[in-house]
């Protein structure tokens, strides 16, 4: 996607499903999966809808996703960093997945 | 931070940064919490670190925010970035969340709100296709990341969309189209309120050069669009509209909506601060006094989010609001408050019918406040339809809250933030009602997603 010209910054690397993705110092998660290509944030629970950022200033929910292991974050109100592991959010975020039952012997 | 704060200012976009700088001048502590991880609000958004070479592509209005931002940092105002405030008390209690990481509950002896504007919901089919966006989002693109989105068709109405397209065409961005909702009913409306605008011709003159060059640009322009619809399967890939009766279409991967801006409400409603409906701006005010204290005792709400004034409008609010506060914390007396909001008034009363004009111009058609289209999504977060939406009002659901209980309307993460005003539109529609008896649906902290593991770090172990 086009930038416009600007003082340089310094680039930062993350990852999106786990594809590496370059992102200039300052961008929000949503600016950077959106320069790079990537429209789809998220997996709607109830129709299973793709959806991508629409407000950019975090009032619509729709840009949801995973940030290290975390659901439910608001991609255009994260900065990116470097390392960072985003993953798009597929439905609801299981917050208290189930715990495998222990065996007794 | 500290436990407690003589004032503590909510936003930091124009109203928040110009209440929290003056505040600070008349010696009170002063704690500015702002969302965002950089100063400026939305419409001075990253002004701190903006790096565009060409400073013409986002314009001088935009650049104005250096000035109060250096303001506020030779104040001795305790300005907390990435913090996200997800309760206001009537007891001026205040629960925010720094960083991510920790919660905290502070109290202040006055607290101002400057939470500012929001685009108002645009429902129409297809309009939640990836690469359906506000204009707004685009603006912020271009201001925090210098980003252009691909070939965009701007559609809606309301001086940021001109703007924001002009501003493409100074970034030298592509647009594909302009399909401008602008009724022309609303034109003959607004001509009589030219005459006492005049006092600002020079920002009518930049308007008018605005939608000059667009259409000398050779994009199309379309005007008095009547309606639109999204096309796409997975993701956004066309937009049809009907002008003069006929439908036409247009291919592209982005579309750009707007109809203007509206008050964000949510943290103001949900620390019970009363609203009026305003028939003219089509959107909830919060009833204030002229120096922007609301019905909740030590609660001020300055700037757009009681009602929209624009930029210049939300600094001068912002200051008559901590002038307010400062008057009630016996920081100056009345006399001092007198002579300090008597100019601003007078500058606010003299911006007054230019705002009118803008209003009575860009007031929303019906059509696209109100979905025609039953498949339309009224609830984006719950999936409710416009369709769903009219059967349970013919059910006899009589106002929003019941309408939650029957829909889940409203119920999503963005707690109706993008459906609010539809809904209580739609109920009015249907029972024949003023929107003003419909009301707006209850709003409850926390106003924003809050980890219940940080809500659990507050509790006292004792």
């Amino acid at each position: 996607m086009l930038r416009i010209a600007r003082q340089p910054t310094s680039i930062v690397n993350f990852y999106f499903a786990g594809i590496l993705i370059e992102a200039q110092a300052g961008d929000s998660v949503a600016a950077a999966l959106l320069a790079a290509g990537h429209g789809v944030f998220r997996i709607t629970p109830v129709s299973g809808a793709a959806r991508g950022p629409v407000c950019m200033m975090g009032v619509c929910f729709d840009c949801l996703v995973q940030i290290d292991g975390l659901g439910n974050q608001q991609a255009c109100m994260r900065e990116v960093r470097d390392g960072m592991r985003v993953e798009p959010q597929d439905g609801a975020f299981d917050a208290l997945p189930a715990r495998p039952v222990e065996e007794t012997p | 931070m500290k436990d407690h704060y003589d004032i503590a200012v909510i936003g930091a976009g124009p109203a928040g940064m110009s209440a929290a700088s003056l505040a600070a001048d008349h010696r009170a502590s002063v704690v500015l919490f702002d969302e965002q991880p950089s100063l400026g609000g939305q419409i001075y958004r990253d002004i701190t670190r903006q790096r565009a070479a060409d400073t013409a592509i986002l314009g001088a209005q935009y650049y104005h925010g250096k000035i109060l931002a250096k303001r506020l940092a030779a104040s001795a105002v305790e300005h907390i970035s990435s913090a996200s405030v997800w309760h206001v008390s009537a007891e001026q209690e205040i629960g925010v969340t720094v960083d991510d990481e920790v919660a905290h509950l502070i109290t202040a002896d006055h607290i101002i709100i400057a939470t500012g504007a929001q685009e108002r919901p645009f429902p129409v089919p297809g309009w939640t296709f990836p690469g359906v966006m506000n204009v707004g989002a685009a603006q912020i693109l271009l201001k925090s990341s210098g980003i252009l989105l691909p070939n965009p068709v701007f559609v809606g109405t309301g001086p940021l969309l001109y703007l924001i397209a002009h501003q493409y065409l100074r970034a030298g961005g592509k647009i594909a189209g302009l399909l401008d909702t602008t009724p022309r009913s609303n034109l003959r409306a607004a001509v009589r309120h030219l005459p006492a605008a005049y006092g600002q011709a020079e920002q009518l003159w930049k308007g008018w050069r605005w939608l000059r060059d667009l259409r000398k640009s050779g994009i199309p322009f379309i005007r008095a669009v009547e309606d639109v619809r999204i096309i796409g399967t997975k993701l956004a890939e066309g937009i049809e509209y009907k002008a003069n009766g006929s439908w036409q279409h247009l291919a592209t991967e982005t579309v750009l909506l707007h109809q203007g801006v509206v008050p964000n409400v949510n943290l103001a409603m949900a620390a019970g601060c009363a609203h009026q409906w305003n028939d003219t701006q089509l959107c909830w005010h919060a009833e204030v006094d002229k120096l922007g204290h609301s019905s909740v005792e030590g609660v001020s709400i300055a700037g757009d989010g009681a009602g929209i004034t624009g930029a210049d409008g939300a600094e001068t609010l912002g200051a008559l609001a901590a002038i307010g506060a400062l008057t009630r914390l016996a920081k100056i007396d009345r006399n001092a408050c007198i002579k300090l909001a008597r100019p601003l008034h007078r500058i606010q009363s003299r911006r007054a019918p230019f705002r009118r004009f803008l209003d009575t111009l860009y007031q929303p058609a019906a059509q696209f406040r109100l979905p025609v289209d039953d498949t339309t999504l009224v609830c984006r977060c719950e999936e409710v339809t416009a369709g769903d939406i009219r059967a349970a009002i013919r059910l006899g659901c009589s106002g929003p809250n019941q309408l939650k209980s029957f829909t889940r309307a409203g119920m999503g993460p963005c707690q109706a933030r993008l459906c609010g005003l539809t809904v209580s539109a739609m109920i009015a529609d249907e029972l024949n009602q003023p929107v003003a008896q419909v009301g707006a649906g209850r709003l409850r902290a926390p106003v924003k997603p809050l980890e219940l593991a940080h809500l659990a770090a507050l509790c006292d172990p004792e």
